[in-house]
């Protein structure tokens, strides 16, 4: 049987179509592309530190913190999808699980990366974990996601362990790292260290749930308990950014499989339905919700929320709420999802759209509260480039965000290449 | 107008001037005299006997008058007997005269100047703001220094505890500690704290800074060359009430400059200081005192 698997490996390697290899091509090209445009970006972050950012000491959180908050959502939302088999034992998603796993880990680095990067001395990182000072909701979230990153690595290894033995005899480079993670193990695993190995990831699983939306709350939590900015400073923040943090994760799961899961079977069929209706239902969760986030504090046309919001809704920026949010993000993939709920390839763009243009939900979530002066008459008393109430992300910080996107779609296709079980190629 | 009518109006301006000055002296006797019946009234309510020691009402200081004292040497005398206490016993506040302030952000520059700081950061902007419509407009400046709270909003933020609340209420930033997450710029709700982006006014012009940006400042007490990738670059910063020189028995460079003489600087813990006898029988308010944040900046109405 392990034979076979091998056999059906190769054989799978080389039966590509004139099409997809045209695709491929098309996708290799546009990558390179993205990966040398961010590379500047890179060089601009490494040589002149925050210089070439748009960000001024009025707006000091700007593109860098809002992907990172959408990139942590990506990996907490995949991470929660995985464990509907792991610990919720539903047989549907059993064989896309390990790579819910594994996109929930490498959208951990690229939340990481960004957040890193926004970091004035970035070499200075390690303070978090030398001298935290507990009472920050932003030390804990960088303790709560560092213990989710090793219960991550973790629970994939041994999510994958069982299928990395048998990949041991894979050609070049596959094979190498197999051996490697495996320590050289020669025989197969006996069916009780596969049980083992199970339970093992049972259990770091069902530490991760609450590991998971505690980290993304407290996220969430980081922006609500700064009593300074109105609209921050209210108790849905966390549940809209653990319920982003589900929609954004399930959606991107959900393109994933439906455009690059090799096998398009029933099976294939029947989980992108699966995780298209669970898309659906968090979409209409999220709709309520910023429904909720928005009409409440301003209903009555007063007060300090009302004029941020009416800033985000209205101001020079509007379009990214009415055509990005409402349109690509919402509406679009809604009419996609229902009217397209049998059709794989609409319930895979709906769920692209949805993930690629979340962006623009945690940009509007983040900006509003830094958008309008604190003290009335501060925007006029000191006239400076870094002093002002306008936000536009620079091209160098366009540029880092390409960068970490890069590596992020690199990290993919290298764990795909890598460990074929993830697009269930060696699955029996 | 000739030389002699100009003289006349001045002559009855000066009458007119006199007059006033009559009417208000008059006005002023009839207060104290009003002030002195009230005062035998009460005791004759009270009885007429003589209080007694236990009970008696401490006297305070007399209020200042600026036109009387140089409030730059009282504030300097305090300055010393406030450096002669141990550091835990002084609290240090600044009080703000609105009605002396005219927005000539004097405070503003020579704070620059002090701290020689760079594009972006500033830590005593005058806020302006214009109210009514014409011909009726009046304009309201209001010079905003660090709240120096006692309950700081930004200082539990702080992920690594590089800032922190001094036992002399100064609400301080250790450079080499902070790793520039910009969280506490969030968390203060009076935009007291800006970031050093690592620009130079030289960078406008030239490719680099000018000659007056090399000179380092002196924060706490130290010596801060800004170079790339070094502190105070890429830190947040802010208003320190200029330690620096209250340390060493000189007023904060805003104080010192403010030719109005709208602002006062001294230890809140000592009565005496002119910092609390200014704020004697005038309006007192405090910016967003409803968020707890018990600033130690008071201004006057």
């Amino acid at each position: 049987m392990e034979q076979m698997n091998l056999a059906d490996q190769r054989g799978s390697q080389v039966s590509i179509s004139p099409g997809s290899r045209a695709l491929m091509v098309a996708g290799a090209v546009i990558w390179l592309a993205l990966f040398v445009f961010g590379l500047h970006g890179l060089y601009d972050r490494l040589a002149f530190g925050s210089l070439k950012t748009a960000m001024d000491s009025y707006i000091p959180w700007g593109l860098w913190v809002s992907s990172y908050i959408w990139f942590i959502g990506l990996s907490a939302g995949s991470f929660l999808l995985s464990t509907l088999v792991y610990v919720f034992k539903l047989k549907q998603l059993e064989k896309v699980a390990p790579l819910a796993l594994v996109v929930a880990l490498i959208t951990l680095i690229m939340a990481l990366l960004s957040i890193w990067f926004d970091l004035g001395h970035m070499g200075r990182f390690y303070r978090v974990y030398l001298h935290p000072n507990f009472r920050s909701a932003m030390a804990w979230m960088v303790w709560l996601y560092t213990a989710y990153f090793v219960l991550l690595i973790f629970e994939t290894y041994f999510a994958l362990r069982a299928s990395l033995v048998r990949g041991r005899s894979l050609p070049g480079l596959a094979g190498g790292i197999s051996r490697l993670l495996t320590g050289g193990r020669q025989q197969a695993l006996s069916e009780e260290e596969v049980r083992r190995d199970r339970r093992k990831v049972t259990i770091l699983a069902t530490v991760g749930i609450p590991l998971a939306i505690a980290f993304h709350g407290g996220v969430g939590a980081l922006f609500a308990t700064v009593v300074a900015r109105d609209v921050w400073h209210t108790a849905i923040y966390p549940i809209i950014f653990l319920v982003g943090a589900f929609l954004s994760g399930g959606a991107l799961f959900t393109g994933l499989i439906a455009f690059f899961w090799p096998k398009r079977d029933d099976y294939w069929r029947a989980t992108v339905r699966l995780l298209g209706r669970v898309t659906l239902g968090l979409l209409l969760l999220e709709a309520l919700l910023t429904w909720a986030e928005l009409s409440v504090p301003m209903w009555y046309g007063v007060g300090p929320e009302y004029e941020e919001l009416k800033y985000m809704l209205f101001g020079p920026y509007g379009w990214v709420f009415w055509v990005v949010q409402l349109g690509l993000c919402t509406l679009v993939p809604l009419i996609l999802l229902v009217s397209g709920g049998k059709s794989p390839r609409a319930t895979g763009w709906a769920g692209i759209l949805i993930a690629v243009t979340f962006l623009s939900t945690r940009l509007n979530l983040v900006l509003p509260g830094l958008v309008t002066p604190e003290l009335a008459g501060l925007q006029f008393s000191y006239h400076d480039g870094r002093l002002i109430y306008n936000y536009l992300p620079s091209w160098p910080e366009w540029q880092l965000l390409a960068f970490v996107i890069s590596v992020g779609i690199a990290l993919f296709v290298f764990a795909v290449k890598m460990l074929p079980t993830l697009t269930g190629r060696d699955v029996a | 107008m000739s030389k002699n009518d100009l003289l006349k109006e001045n002559g009855e301006k000066t009458e007119s001037r006199r007059g006033t000055l009559a009417k208000g002296l008059a006005l002023g006797l009839g207060l104290l005299t009003l002030d002195a019946w009230t005062g035998k009234a009460a005791q004759a309510a009270s009885g007429g006997g003589q209080v007694s020691k236990d009970s008696e009402i401490p006297t305070l200081p007399p209020p200042v008058d600026p036109w009387q004292e140089d409030v730059t040497l009282v504030m300097r005398q305090d300055l010393k007997r406030a450096l002669s206490k141990p550091v835990d016993k002084r609290h240090w506040g600044m009080v703000i005269d609105l009605q002396r302030c005219i927005g000539c952000q004097g405070c503003t520059i020579s704070c620059i100047n002090e701290n020689k700081l760079p594009p972006g950061v500033v830590y005593r902007p005058v806020l302006e703001e214009t109210s009514g419509t014409f011909p009726n407009v009046s304009k309201h400046f209001l010079p905003r220094p660090c709240m120096q709270c006692d309950n700081p909003p930004c200082v539990p933020v702080c992920p690594v505890g590089a800032t922190y609340k001094r036992p002399d209420g100064i609400v301080a930033i250790d450079y080499n500690a902070c790793i520039g997450c910009r969280y506490c710029i969030t968390a203060c709700p009076y935009s007291a704290r800006t970031f050093d982006w690592g620009e130079f006014y030289g960078d406008i012009v030239l490719s680099g800074p000018l000659p007056y940006e090399e000179v380092p400042s002196l924060e706490y007490g130290k010596v801060w060359v800004r170079e790339a990738g070094k502190s105070p670059i890429e830190n947040t910063r802010k208003c320190t009430f200029c330690l620096e020189r209250v340390e060493r028995g000189l007023l904060p460079a805003c104080t010192d400059t403010c030719f109005g003489r709208a602002t006062y600087f001294g230890d809140l813990n000592d009565p005496e200081a002119l910092v609390n006898r200014v704020r004697q029988n005038r309006q007192v308010n405090q910016l967003k005192s409803e968020l707890g944040t018990h600033p130690s900046v008071y201004y006057l109405l």
